[in-house]
């Protein structure tokens, strides 16, 4: 019954949305207040009918309702809760439920804004959010619905894919959503200000928390992901440059620049034409990363002309949002104004350089990821595009662009004097170069990427430090005053230095890979097999039987330079529903380097193939994505971006500036 | 989006997520180096977007042995490559060769890259640049008499 409640509700919601869709905007365009107040009413609606819709899967999961044809396909009564919770959405049809939420979501969060947004804006973005909402409601309720039931009932679920059996992968998917679809909202602000053929600093001001807050979970998203797949996937690699871990960098990549031409905008009032641009490229990839994802082109481009019932649907939500919203651009966009000079060697300059390089560094992702499936359907031809074509193209444009960060991050806004800002960053430059020459000379002969690579982090982080450093201190202030100072700074420039601090973490921790050992033995209990500095002894191997799995267990002690530094254990496991192995690797951390070590087949004579890996510095890649997104929810604090917040007159532009 | 990989890659390890097995390591480490460094540019062909470095299939086991059967026979890095793209096309290289096929996909970041800066470059002049940021003499006086006035006060 609840499960019919919930069928229903979201049949309500896409009625409401279209009410959402069409009452607001024909209110914004009469000017007529009572209709454009329809919009936050219907959206508040519109996401208690999905919330609902959502629960009340949930809720079937929580019960093990084998009736229902999506319980049975990802779950098992056996199942931790957990994992009955995370199988709501470790599929396709309750992920795609889990994207509108979000989606439900941000709009009801928008709807309560009415303080901050400005009414006709507001109107009109919840508008066109209900635009994406209706089409996704409509796909999911003519080609994914979630609450199908099965007749007669099963008496058992066939268990949810044991690889998603991992905390980390549970929260995984919700984290990525929210970026995905946080970016939305920035969309659907651009189109509204398309729309009304306006845009100014306070449009800016409105958009950039959304696009911060999306970034920052899209970011903890790919992190936890690549994660994931570190240490589930058994074999030690952090990025494959996957099609499917392409279309969430895409969007990473754009909002990143999305996020940079926004404070342009802010400030200055420029690149208003090419930040518009920008959000709506940065969804329309979100919207490609769902479509790769969801709909098994990837797989095969034939697996998708085979049942291409679901594919056809997105890549028609994809040609209608794209297509339509760079229509509404083309047509609308020349009427912008444009606003705010500068000099090329300025603020504003060194961020167009940074949207230029994130710009061009997501289309090599993007024509990468989809060659190869072009190629194929025009010329029946095909080619692999994998790793050594990414590492080869992407590094020499992100390489770059993270060597001007710290000068761009400490140029003077609207025309700032290079050498001068060189100057302040001298010391950062001379202790960068020290230090690589220090790590050349302590590991000559080794890799030569990495001590290049570290010095470049390292680079980043001193020049966030040194920011901070040179705008609250200077020769003869007393550390007191400057600490007063240093707090005083805006939240923004705190998040900004935190953030690129980040960025230079996850680059040195990146780097440093490179300084990795490997080594691959089979072992008999009391072998020991050794890579670089750490070595591992087999004690035993365990089997043992769990509720959902069985497992042979390896325990192997560690040594360091000849001591014993920690026990770890490494697994085979065999999940029994769906008859499936997976690995769990052993994963002892020293200081910001872990060893990892897997287990493969028996040999015949009775060893066991011991894989063993010395990580130095890896935690780096994953904390320095950590601080990057905690860097973004600080510049989320500050005040003049609180949603919500009231907005002193005096802050206000003389007036918005009308498009004709 | 994790999830389809997760499905992917559970569809693939149908053994266990180890791909060089220890009876595979060649005794020249020299050799042995070379072998990974080749491996991990070719596709495992029945997997999804894997070299053969990575992958369990069992395709991925003869294709690697293979590697280090012509390099133990002598064949240069180049040499092994080509053999193995004459068998199975270019397919099998992550790392396509630069052709008339592949132009695009090669040239884009390039052309990207220098007609964008070009393009911003353009839009920059077109707009007039600030004021010169030094002050004038009439500007100069004014300030003087302002600074001079907040001495004296």
């Amino acid at each position: 019954m609840l499960v019919e409640a919930g069928h229903f509700a979201l049949a309500l919601a896409l009625g409401l949305s279209l009410i959402q869709f069409l009452v607001p905007l024909w209110g914004a365009r009469a000017n007529d207040p009572v209709l454009m107040a329809v919009a936050p009413t219907s959206a508040l609606a519109v996401f208690a009918c999905i919330a609902f819709s959502f629960l009340a899967l949930t809720f079937a999961y929580l019960n093990s309702d084998f009736s229902v044809l999506n319980v049975v396909q990802n779950s098992h009564s056996a199942k931790p809760l957990i994992y009955k919770i995370s199988g709501v959405w470790g599929n396709h049809e309750g992920s795609m439920l889990l994207w509108v939420l979000i989606l439900a979501l941000f709009g009801a969060v928008v709807a309560l804004s009415r303080n901050s947004v400005p009414m006709r804006l507001q109107a009109n973005t919840l508008a066109v959010q209900a635009a994406v909402t209706i089409a996704f409601l409509l796909f999911i309720l003519t080609t994914s619905n979630p609450f199908t039931r099965v007749v007669p009932a099963a008496v058992e679920g066939q268990d949810l894919n044991p690889l998603l059996q991992d905390p980390g992968l549970a929260i995984h998917p919700p984290l990525l959503y929210i970026g995905y679809v946080g970016f939305s909202i920035s969309f659907a602000f651009a189109c509204a200000a398309l729309i009304d053929g306006r845009i100014d600093a306070v449009w800016a001001r409105i958009v950039r928390p959304w696009t911060l807050g999306a970034w920052a979970f899209l970011t903890l998203g790919i992190a936890m992901g690549s994660y994931w797949a570190y240490y589930e996937l058994g074999w030690g690699g952090w990025w494959f440059w996957d099609p499917v871990e392409n279309a969430s960098l895409m969007p990473w990549l754009a909002g990143t620049a999305l996020m940079h031409s926004t404070v342009v905008m802010e400030k200055r009032d420029a690149l208003k034409v090419w930040t518009i641009l920008l959000a709506i490229l940065t969804f329309s990839l979100s919207l490609l990363g769902t479509f790769l994802v969801r709909s098994g082109v990837l797989t095969s481009v034939h697996s998708f002309a085979v049942d291409p019932e679901r594919g056809t649907f997105i890549l028609g939500i994809l040609i209608l949002f794209i297509g339509g919203s760079l229509a509404l651009f083309a047509w609308r966009a020349p009427m912008l104004k444009q606003g705010g000079l500068f000099a090329p060697v300025s603020r504003e300059g060194a961020l167009v350089v940074n949207n230029l390089f994130l710009a061009t560094a997501c289309a090599t992702v993007f024509i990468g990821t989809l060659y190869p499936l072009a190629l194929e359907v025009l010329t029946g031809e095909k080619i692999s595009v994998g790793a050594p074509f990414f590492n080869f193209t992407f590094l020499p444009l992100i390489v770059p662009l993270l060597l001007l960060l710290p000068l761009g991050q400490t140029l003077a806004w609207k025309r700032g004097n290079f050498l001068g800002t060189a100057q302040r960053l001298y010391a950062v430059f001379g202790i960068s170069l020290l230090a690589t020459i220090v790590m050349f000379a302590f590991t000559y002969g080794g890799p030569v990427a990495a001590p290049l690579g570290v010095g470049l982090g390292l680079y980043l982080v001193l020049g966030s430090i040194n920011e901070i450093v040179t705008r609250s201190w200077s020769k003869g202030t007393p550390l007191a005053v400057a600490w007063r100072k240093a707090r005083g700074l805006p939240r923004s420039a705190w998040g900004t230095s935190i953030a690129h601090a980040g960025v230079g973490l996850t680059v040195i921790g990146i780097a440093a890979t490179a300084w990795g050992v490997e080594a691959i033995g089979s072992l008999k209990p009391g072998e020991r097999l050794k890579g670089g500095d750490y070595e591992v002894r087999l004690e035993r191997v365990i089997p043992r039987v769990e509720a959902n799995y069985r497992e042979e267990a390896a325990l192997l002690t560690v040594f360091g330079s000849g001591r014993e530094v920690g026990t770890v254990e490494t697994m085979k496991r065999l999940y029994l529903t769906r008859g499936m192995p997976t690995t769990e690797a052993g994963i002892l951390t020293v200081g910001l380097g872990q060893v990892y070590a897997s287990i493969g087949d028996a040999q015949p004579d009775g060893s066991v193939g011991v894989r063993l890996y010395h990580k130095p510095l890896v935690l780096l890649i994953w904390i320095g994505s950590l601080v990057m997104a905690i860097g973004g929810g600080i510049s989320l604090t500050d005040r003049r971006l609180r949603i919500g917040a009231p907005v002193p007159a005096k802050t206000m532009p003389p007036h918005a500036v009308p498009a004709e | 989006m994790r999830v389809v990989l997760a499905l992917i890659a559970a569809l693939l390890f149908s053994a266990s997520a180890f791909a060089v097995q220890p009876g595979e390591v060649l005794k020249d480490p020299a050799l042995e180096r070379r072998a990974r460094e080749i491996s991990a540019g070719l596709r495992c062909l029945v997997c999804q977007n894997q070299s053969i470095d990575d992958s369990d299939a069992q395709l991925a086991k003869d294709l690697r042995l293979l590697v280090r059967e012509r390099l133990v026979a002598g064949d240069t890095d180049d040499q092994v490559e080509n053999f193995l793209v004459q068998r199975y096309g270019e397919f099998v290289l992550l790392k396509p060769t630069f052709g008339s096929h592949t132009l695009l996909l090669w040239l884009t970041p390039a052309l990207i890259l220098i007609l964008g800066g070009i393009g911003a470059y353009a839009a920059l002049r077109r707009r007039p640049q600030p004021a010169s940021a030094s002050l004038d003499d009439e500007e100069r006086t004014a300030l003087e008499n302002l600074l001079k006035r907040d001495q004296s006060a």
